[in-house]
Parts: structure tokens; sequence; C-alpha cells
């Protein structure tokens, strides 16, 4: 499962920005490797929610990522996913605390998706598949890349749930500026159901898959 | 090869390791989260009666504008004044500042299955704007997916509202998230809580909107929000059960 990454090389050699970008095109953890659904329906009928979530998805997995990396070869394999999810637990729980603490605001609009983060697939999916196996610092590029692709896809599903769900971008009427309800447009309130989200995966697996031939999988 | 003995000595290590730092955390940032929370109660009333304050002047604004709290028993007692120009008690030792509107409804609650016996008290807030007495009811009840929380203004007859301002913790954005909204907050002031011959008719939340309603019974109602059923009915539901308590109290206290 783990790609081992050779020592002695400069922070963002060729191979280190591959752990970057991959995961934003043909290594998509939502796309590609469908995890993380359940979140993004969750999370993504407002674009602001789902840009916080994203954020703190990279917090946690790059911090995630970098502990679990640097224990790595202390951990017993016979427990090392309950290690695993101890670390993504406490790691979840104190970005909470101190949110609450000293960005209050922020914290209310995280409320429930904190909860969420744990139960991401996409943060055990990494440790094992990657940080168990590799040093700390490409982990932590792992990490960073594997947030980044998520949230990419949250945004642009958000960005059209919002926009034919509510009519709305970061709040901001748009289709009332346009004018587009005078002429008989409504908003589609399907558009802000959970099964729309899905079904937007769905169009945005289909565009990918069409334009990167290497995705599609031998019959 | 990792023996029995090592993983059991590195899981318990782990485990107190991490117990030690979240416990540790937690202690060091409850004050600060406790002042938010103070900070943000006190940002909610206000704004209930339409004075906008930031994390810097809300207390100030509160001392400034809040004159009295009163504590008060749904039977219409009144148990507790306190001051706030002073910081003293008129009457009794509950700072209904301090009272936990989640606590005395479970009070309330047990007493109605017949399982408690202490009796809940409810907070109320006067407040002096402009010249104008306001009176401030906090509200507490159930949304779809948690609780949700609010506070609703009265003017001076008891009876229109003035303003509110809900709160919730988990609705879904987009549904039932719209109840802390400007669009559907809109929809209160003006509205009536007590029918002509001050019979309480709470306000409601009607589902397909408050047009539907017979043309004498609209100004007790509000639109819903279509998609967020169960958010609405249920913030119908709070408005309902944290009015009637003090129903009471406002029926003796009506300026004849």
């Amino acid at each position: 499962m783990s790609e081992e990454v050779k020592q002695k090389e400069p922070l963002f050699s060729a191979k280190n920005k591959k752990l970057i970008f991959n995961p934003m095109n043909k290594e998509n953890p939502i796309t590609v490797q469908v995890l993380g659904i359940c979140s993004a329906l969750a999370v993504t009928a407002k674009l602001e929610p789902a840009i916080v979530m994203s954020i703190s998805v990279m917090a946690v997995l790059a911090l995630a990522n970098v502990i679990i990396s640097v224990m790595r070869n202390t951990i017993p394999p016979r427990i090392r996913i309950i290690v695993q999810l101890v670390v993504i637990a406490a790691l979840v729980i104190l970005v909470d605390q101190v949110l609450k603490a000293f960005a209050y605001d922020v914290s209310k609009q995280l409320s429930v998706f904190v909860g969420l983060i744990i139960t991401n697939c996409i943060l055990m999916g990494r440790l094992e598949a990657f940080a168990m196996g590799n040093k700390p610092w490409p982990s932590f590029l792992d990490g960073i890349g594997n947030a980044a692709g998520y949230g990419i896809i949250l945004v642009i599903i958000a960005f059209f749930r919002e926009l034919l769900g509510s009519g709305t971008i970061f709040n901001y009427p748009v289709m009332e500026k346009l004018g587009l309800y005078s002429i008989g447009y409504k908003n589609n309130g399907m558009m802000i159901l959970p099964p729309m989200a899905l079904i937007t995966v769905g169009i945005i697996i289909w565009v990918q898959r069409s334009k990167n031939k290497e995705l599609i999988e031998e019959k | 090869m990792f023996t029995n003995r090592y993983i059991f000595t590195y899981a318990a290590i782990l485990v107190i390791v991490v117990a030690a730092i979240l416990s540790f955390a937690a202690t060091v940032l409850k004050p600060y989260q406790e002042r938010n929370v103070r900070t943000e109660k006190i940002m909610d009333i206000l704004k209930s009666v339409n004075i906008t304050a930031d994390k810097k002047n809300a207390e100030e604004l509160y001392n400034k504008y809040i004159t009295e709290e009163k504590a008060i028993t749904p039977e219409g007692e009144v148990v507790s004044i306190y001051k706030t120009g002073s910081k003293s008690f008129e009457k009794g030792d509950i700072r209904p500042f301090d009272i936990n509107m989640k606590v005395e409804l479970s009070k309330q609650a047990a007493i109605k299955s017949g399982k408690g016996k202490e009796k809940p008290v409810f907070p109320l807030y006067v407040c002096n704007h402009d010249n104008k007495t306001f009176y401030i009811i906090p509200l507490r009840g159930k949304g779809l997916w948690g609780p949700i929380w609010g506070n609703i203004s009265l003017k001076d007859d008891f009876k229109t509202v003035y303003g509110v301002t809900f709160g919730h913790q988990g609705e879904t954005p987009g549904l039932g998230a719209e109840i802390a909204t400007e669009k559907f907050q809109s929809q209160f002031p003006g509205k009536t809580i007590f029918d002509d011959s001050y019979n309480f008719t709470s306000v409601e939340v009607v589902k397909g909107g408050a047009a539907t309603l017979p043309s004498d019974k609209q100004i007790h109602g509000v639109d819903a929000i279509s998609g967020g059923t169960i958010t609405s009915k249920g913030v119908s539901a709070m408005l309902h059960d944290c009015l009637s308590n003090y129903v009471p109290y406002i029926k003796a206290n009506l300026k004849k």
C-alpha cells in the first residue's frame, strides 16, 4: 500500500511535489478513491461551511500524518488502527477546544462538522497507507495534498449547490442581482438536499474521467 | 516483533498521555470559552432589541440598557430581582442572568412527568432603550439535529413582538439553519403573542405561509422555511412552550 520515499532529497523535490498535486487530480480522494463522500454530502449546501470544513480537515490530517509518521516505528502493528484513531480523535477535540476559546465564531460555524472529521475515511486512509511507512515531511505534504484534493471537490460542489439551490454565493444574492427572478427563474430546492450532492459528485467524476483516460478502469 | 507486554504498555501510556493533554487543554481553555459563551449570550439578548454590540462593548451596553433582571416561576411569582445598575438584588438571591434554561426546562419536564419536585424559574430581562421599555424572554427548544435557542423581545404592552434572535447548534445549512438568518427573523416584529382579549396565542411558524391562515390569525403567524419543516415546527413549539411560562406573570402585570 505505502509508497516509500527515498531519503535525503530537497524539500520540494519532484517526488514531494507529486505528493501535493497528485491528490488534487488523478489520486483525488473523493472522485477517484471515493472516500469522504458522507461529509462531502453533508457540508456542501453552502460554500462557507464547505471551506471551513476543508481547512479543518487539512489541519487535522497534516498534523495526524506527522504525528503517526514520527511514532511509526514504535507502533505495534496489531493495535495500529486504535493508535491512529486515538491520535485523530485527540487532535479533533484539541482543535475544537482551541477554536471555542480563541475563534468562537468559527467554532460555531463548524459545530457538528468537527465530529464528522473523526469519521472521515480519508484521514484513516492516509495514516494507514502513507504515514505508517514514510518520514514526517513527506507525510506532512501528503496530508496537505489530500486535504486540498478533498477541499477542491467540496468547494466545487458547494458552489453549484449554493448557486442553483439558494441563488447565492457566500450568501450574496447573485441570482437576484442578475434579475433572473423577475423573468420567472426559480431556485431548485432539490439542490439543497444531499442526493443532488451525490449527483454533482457523479458529474465531476464523469468530467474528470473523460478528460483523463488513465482513470478509466479496464473492463 | 512486539511482545504482548510492549503492546499493553504502549496502549496504556498512549491513552494516559492523550488524556493528560486533553484534560490540561480543557482546564486551561475553560475560562476563555466561558467568557465567549457569556459575551455571546449578552450580544444575543441585546440583538433581540435591535442593539448591535461587539465583543468589546457587550458588557458595557448590557449594563446601560438592561435595567433589571427578574426570575419568574411559571405560576407568575417573582422570585428574584437583580438591578444591573447598582449590581444588587432587590429581592431573592438568584441572578437571573445565570439561570440555565436547559436545566430549568428539564425541571419543568420532570414535574410534568411526575418525577421531579424542584420548581423551575425563568429569567425575564427588562430593557430601557430610547425611553421605551422592552421585555426580553429567552427561548430554548429542539430542532431537527440538536437544540435551538433564541430571545424574543416584547413591547411594553407585553403583546407585540419587537424583535427576535434564533440560534442553533447544527441545523442543516440552507434548510433549518435559515432560522438564524435576518430573512426569517425579520418576519417576527409586529406580530402579537396575545389576541385582543389577551388570550395567549403564541406566534406560529406556518407551513405553506402565514397567508394561508384566516385573516384574523395572520397576526400570530409567520412563514415556515421550505425544506426545514421539523426545525420550523421546533421554533413554533419553542415559542409556545417558553412564552406560556410567562403568561401568568404578564397577566398579573398588565397595565389596566
